[in-house]
C-alpha cells in the first residue's frame, strides 16, 4: 500500500515568495527522512515552494481561470510530502507520529488509489489489453 | 462490535504496525546479547505480549522501540534468574544484561551503527547456508519481514504448521551448528551475500510470478522483498550487487499494475499498457542501477538483469525496444552466470531482433537440456516461434505441453488459449 504524508504548516499560506525552510528544521527533518530511507519504505519526498509563488486554476463554467498566489481563502496549504510504501494505514500513522514536526505543523495521511480498487470495466478500459491472437 | 472491541482492535492494529517497524531491530539487538536467535525471538515476543496488554490502556509510547527492548531485557533477566541450572556463562550474561539495562535504558542512545550492525548480523544469520532455501525464506520473512506464521504460510501456499515447524527446525539447525551471530568477512562475504540476495529475490519472485496457485501475482510479497532489499542497500551501500538487485526489483515492480488484467489474467510484457508502468519506481530502479555502476566494478548478474529490465523500462513502446542491446546483455550474463534459462531469454531477444527463425535455432539447442525438462517456458517460447513461422500444428503441441507443466492456473489458461488458436 502506498500512502502520502502531507505536511501542513500553519502560516505557510501567508509565506512570502522566496521563503525557504529554516536550517534547524531542515537538519531535524534530515534525520527523520534518513530513518524512513533506512526502513526501506520511503518512495519519494519533496518540499514545495510557498503558495505565494504558485498558481491555482479553477474551472467554473468549464473555462479554466488562473489565479496567482497567495490564495486569500486558503486556510491550510501543503508544505511538502512524503510517499511511503507500508502495509497499513496504521503503519503510515505511526511513521507520521515520529516526524519531528513543530507546534504549528500537521501531517495528513492519505492512501493512494490502486487500479484494483476500481470496478472491472474501468480497469479494462485503463489496461487496454490487446489480444495476442493473429499477431 | 462494541465500542470497546473496536477500540481494542484499533489499538491492536496500531501495535501490529509498531511491531512491523521495530521487530527486526529488536530481535537483532537481543540476538547479539543472548547469542541465540530462538531465544531472542522469544524474548521479543514476550515484549510484544506485554505491549498488547498495556498499550491499549496507556497508548503507544513515545519511543516504542526502547519500550520493547526494555521489556525484553526485563524478561531476559527474569528467565536467567529462574533458571536453576545457571552456568557461569549465563551468570555473566545476566550481569551484563543488568549492566546494560542500567546504563542504556533508552534504545535511541545506542548508536545507529550498533543497530545497523545487528541487523546485518541478523540478515546474514537468517540466510545462512547451513539452512535449506525454504528455511532461509521462512526465517527471513519471519525475523526480518515481521510476517506472522499465517502470512508466510499463505505466501507459499503451505499450512501454518509446516511453516511453524520449518522455523523451529531452522533455529535448531543454527544452534546445533553453533552458527555465530556475526557478519561474514573477507573471502566468505561474497558467497554469503550472494545467499542473502538470492533469498530476497526468491521472495520477490514468489510475489511477482507466483509459481503455483490461483493468483498471478502476490504484490504484498514483492513489497516485502523490496523493503528488505532497500534496507540492505542502506546497511551495505558499497556492495554493487545489492543495488543491482534493488534496481531489478524496483523496475520489475514498476510493471505490476500493467501485468494483471481485471479478471486476474496475466498480460505479457509486450502487450502491457506502458502508461500504467510506475514511473516513480522506474526512476528509483534506474537510480539504484546508477549507484551500482558508480561502484566501479564489472557488472554482476543482478546489475545485468537490472540493465535488461531498464532497457524495457525506457522504451516508450514495445516496438521501440532495443532487442540487439538486450541480446548483448543476455550474452554478457551468460558469460558470468551461464544457465539454460539465460540462454532461453537470449533466444527470445535474438528472435525479436532478427526474426523467429534465429530464435528457434537457439531454442532447439536447448530442448535436450535436463535443467529445462520441466520448465514450462521452454515449450511456451518454442511454441511462440513456431506460431510466428506459421508452423501452427507444431506450435499447438508446444503450447499444450507448456500448459501441462505450469503449476499456475492463470498461466495455464493463457497457454491453453494459445494452443486453441494455433490452427
Amino acid at each position: 500500500m502506498t500512502f502520502m504524508m502531507l505536511m501542513i504548516p500553519k502560516g505557510y499560506e501567508k509565506a512570502a515568495p522566496g521563503t525557504i525552510p529554516d536550517r534547524e528544521a531542515v537538519a531535524n527533518m534530515m534525520k527523520y527522512n534518513e530513518s524512513l530511507q533506512k526502513a526501506g519504505i520511503l518512495l519519494s519526498l519533496n518540499g514545495l515552494h510557498p503558495p505565494s509563488e504558485g498558481a491555482r486554476i479553477s474551472f467554473s463554467g468549464g473555462k479554466p481561470k488562473v489565479t496567482d498566489g497567495p490564495f486569500v481563502e486558503a486556510k491550510e496549504v501543503i508544505g511538502g510530502y512524503w510517499m511511503l510504501q507500508v502495509k497499513s494505514k496504521e503503519e503510515a500513522i505511526e511513521w507520521a507520529s515520529r516526524c519531528p514536526a513543530g507546534e504549528h505543523e500537521t501531517i495528513e495521511v492519505r492512501q493512494l488509489f490502486e487500479l484494483s480498487e476500481f470496478p472491472p470495466d474501468v480497469q479494462e478500459a485503463v489496461t487496454a489489453q490487446r489480444s495476442r491472437a493473429g499477431q | 462490535m462494541t465500542a470497546i472491541d473496536t477500540h481494542r482492535s484499533d489499538a491492536h492494529k496500531a501495535i501490529d504496525a509498531v511491531w512491523r517497524i521495530e521487530s527486526a531491530r529488536l530481535i537483532a539487538g537481543l540476538a547479539r546479547m543472548v547469542r541465540d536467535i530462538g531465544v531472542a525471538e522469544e524474548l521479543a515476543h514476550d515484549a510484544l505480549v506485554a505491549a498488547l496488554e498495556q498499550w491499549p490502556e496507556s497508548g503507544v509510547p513515545r519511543n516504542p522501540g526502547a519500550w520493547l527492548m526494555t521489556a525484553a531485557k526485563h524478561r531476559a533477566i527474569d528467565l536467567l534468574r529462574r533458571n536453576k541450572l545457571v552456568e557461569r556463562k549465563h551468570g555473566e550474561l545476566g550481569y551484563q544484561l543488568e549492566a546494560e539495562q542500567m546504563a542504556a535504558p533508552d534504545f535511541t542512545t545506542s548508536m545507529d551503527d550498533t543497530v545497523s550492525d545487528d541487523l546485518l548480523r541478523l540478515i546474514f544469520t537468517a540466510c545462512h547456508p547451513v539452512l535449506s532455501a525454504e528455511a532461509r525464506l521462512a526465517l527471513t520473512l519471519r525475523l526480518l519481514g515481521g510476517l506472522t506464521t499465517a502470512e508466510i504460510a499463505r505466501a507459499f501456499l503451505v499450512s501454518e504448521s509446516t511453516i511453524a515447524q520449518r522455523i523451529v527446525r531452522a533455529k535448531r539447525a543454527l544452534a546445533d551448528a553453533h552458527v555465530p551471530f556475526e557478519v561474514p568477512r573477507g573471502p566468505e562475504l561474497a558467497a554469503r551475500l550472494s545467499s542473502v540476495l538470492e533469498v530476497i529475490y526468491l521472495i520477490f519472485n514468489e510475489g511477482y510470478s507466483a509459481t503455483a496457485g490461483e493468483d498471478w501475482m502476490r504484490p504484498a510479497l514483492c513489497e516485502d522483498a523490496l523493503r528488505l532489499g532497500r534496507i540492505l542497500a542502506e546497511l551495505a551501500p558499497s556492495e554493487p550487487e545489492v543495488h543491482g538487485l534493488v534496481a531489478l526489483m524496483e523496475i520489475q515492480a514498476s510493471r505490476s499494475k500493467a501485468r494483471v488484467g481485471p479478471k486476474g489474467q496475466p498480460i505479457l510484457l509486450l502487450d502491457q499498457n506502458r502508461a500504467l508502468w510506475d514511473q516513480l519506481l522506474i526512476h528509483r530502479g534506474l537510480a539504484a542501477l546508477e549507484r551500482a555502476g558508480k561502484l566501479g566494478e564489472t557488472r554482476g548478474p543482478y546489475a545485468l538483469q537490472a540493465a535488461i529490465a531498464a532497457r524495457h523500462a525506457t522504451a516508450l513502446a514495445a516496438d521501440q525496444t532495443d532487442w540487439e542491446r538486450i541480446a548483448g546483455l543476455y550474452a554478457e550474463l551468460s558469460q558470468l552466470a551461464p544457465s539454460p534459462i539465460v540462454e532461453l531469454n537470449r533466444a527470445v531477444a535474438i528472435a525479436m531482433a532478427r526474426g523467429p527463425a534465429a530464435g528457434l535455432e537457439l531454442v532447439d539447442a536447448l530442448t535436450s537440456e535436463p535443467a529445462l525438462e520441466n520448465y514450462h517456458l521452454l515449450p511456451s517460447v518454442r511454441g511462440d516461434f513456431l506460431f510466428k513461422l506459421g508452423r501452427l500444428a507444431e506450435a499447438r503441441v508446444e503450447f499444450q505441453r507448456a500448459a501441462s507443466l505450469t503449476r499456475n492456473s492463470r498461466e495455464r489458461d493463457l497457454l491453453l488459449e494459445r494452443a486453441r488458436i494455433s490452427e
